[in-house]
């Protein structure tokens, strides 16, 4: 049989790829159960995970009374420390008012009530994040697979550099040993028995729940907003152009936080303009 | 030599001070760490890997796991008896060895070594566990 080069190039390029399909099918379907306790397996993937804030809806929700479920629900989920002292705060997601969410979108003349509502805030993980940058150890980066921003603990120094760069201020460096500081605070602290705590002198951020949506699970701040019947955030894939979120950026008007940074946030902001 | 009677018996008393533990320990062995097993880990007879593998390499494998984990986020560890762990020191080690002070730290102690995996990841006590719970029940479930 003749084989010329072009046909030859073909079938290369095909095996090739074909091998390459074969070991990542066969790692995936490889024979062995799954020991009992951790029965779950990746089932949601996406090339960049975003978040979009609904923060009507919330407010709504805040007049019948306060919730904090998001909040709360992060905190206990990460063994996130409360010390009463902002100097020392550890936030992952966390409250500002507007004036300071979009500081440089503001009006002289709009809603007396807009400046003084609350927003949530968290890690934007921004499609291009300045604190993966500047970090030295590579203690953050930007995964591939999914966009998120994630930090690994292990190797953080805490120079906090990453602090300096992040403008959106979402990140917190541990100036004190949580296990030791909470002893008094809260008995019940850590919290979650499936997240360690952390040591004194790194620095720690949101990560949009790694380990929950490595396992096929949504963000602890969205399930609790979800259970209280309340749907302000919504997370999912930004690149499917059919995706939840997509749906919502396209037929919503949304801003994000300091655009003109250039670090591309993924976290989205609905606003509907009524402010009573 | 000046004062030669008052120099060799601090010199006595000074080595008999530095030797001293000698004296003292001697022929009495330190007592052989015995790490106890859970009746959970009895009762599960195979570790992730071959006891004996694991005794020699434990702290290998949980560099390699936490490289896996954190920073490539593949988080299931395919073991060689074909069963798959979440590669998680916490969760999963802490799950059948929930006596850390019995089964960790009495060989840690024993070698003199102080890992600092202590100092963020932690053996979680049925208090916390069972407070965890309600705390999922209320926010989680």
């Amino acid at each position: 049989m003749e084989v010329d080069r072009r046909a030859f190039l073909k079938i290369a390029g095909l095996s090739g790829l074909l091998a390459l399909g074969g070991t990542a099918a066969f790692k995936l379907f490889a024979p062995g159960e799954v020991d009992a306790a951790m029965e779950a397996v990746p089932l949601t993937e996406a090339k960049q995970w975003a978040m979009v804030v609904d923060m009507q809806k919330c407010w709504a929700k805040q007049k019948e009374g306060e919730c904090k479920d998001c909040i709360l629900a992060c905190d206990y989920v990460h063994n996130v420390p409360r010390y009463g002292d902002p100097k020392d705060a550890i936030k992952w997601i966390f409250e500002e008012p507007y004036e300071d969410t979009f500081p440089e979108q503001q009006r002289e003349f709009a809603d007396e009530n807009l400046k003084k509502l609350p927003f949530l805030l968290l890690c934007n993980h921004c499609t291009n994040p300045p604190c993966c940058r500047v970090c030295p150890t590579k203690a953050t980066w930007k995964r591939e697979k999914d966009g998120i921003v994630m930090q690994d603990l292990h190797r953080c120094i805490g120079c906090r550099f990453c602090m300096a760069a992040c403008p959106y201020g979402s990140r917190s460096l541990n100036w004190v040993d949580p296990l030791v500081e909470m002893k008094d605070r809260d008995p019940r602290f850590p919290y979650n028995p499936d997240y360690p705590v952390r040591s004194k002198g790194v620095v720690e951020k949101c990560t949009f729940c790694d380990q929950r949506v490595d396992r096929g699970m949504t963000p602890a701040c969205v399930v609790a907003c979800k259970k209280k019947n309340v749907n302000a955030l919504t997370f999912g894939d930004l690149t499917d152009k059919d995706s939840n979120v997509r749906k919502l950026i396209r037929e919503n008007y949304t801003i994000v936080r300091k655009p003109q940074l250039g670090t591309g946030p993924n976290v989205f902001y609905i606003m509907r303009g009524n402010y009573a | 030599m000046y004062d030669g009677g008052k120099i060799i018996v601090g010199l006595v008393i000074g080595l008999c001070l530095l030797f001293s533990p000698y004296f003292f320990n001697a022929g009495r062995a330190a007592k052989a760490p015995q790490p106890e097993l859970t009746p959970q880990a009895k009762k599960a007879k195979v570790c992730v890997a071959p006891t004996e593998w694991i005794k020699a390499n434990h702290m290998h494998l949980l560099d390699t796991w936490r490289n896996s984990a954190v920073r490539d986020g593949e988080r299931y560890y395919h073991s060689a008896n074909g069963k798959i762990y979440y590669e998680s020191l916490q969760t999963t080690c802490l799950d059948c060895h929930s006596n850390k002070a019995q089964f960790c730290d009495q060989c840690h102690n024993y070698m003199d070594v102080q890992p600092y995996c202590w100092t963020c990841h932690f053996a979680p006590t049925p208090k916390e566990k069972s407070q965890w719970k309600s705390i999922e029940e209320r926010f989680l479930k």
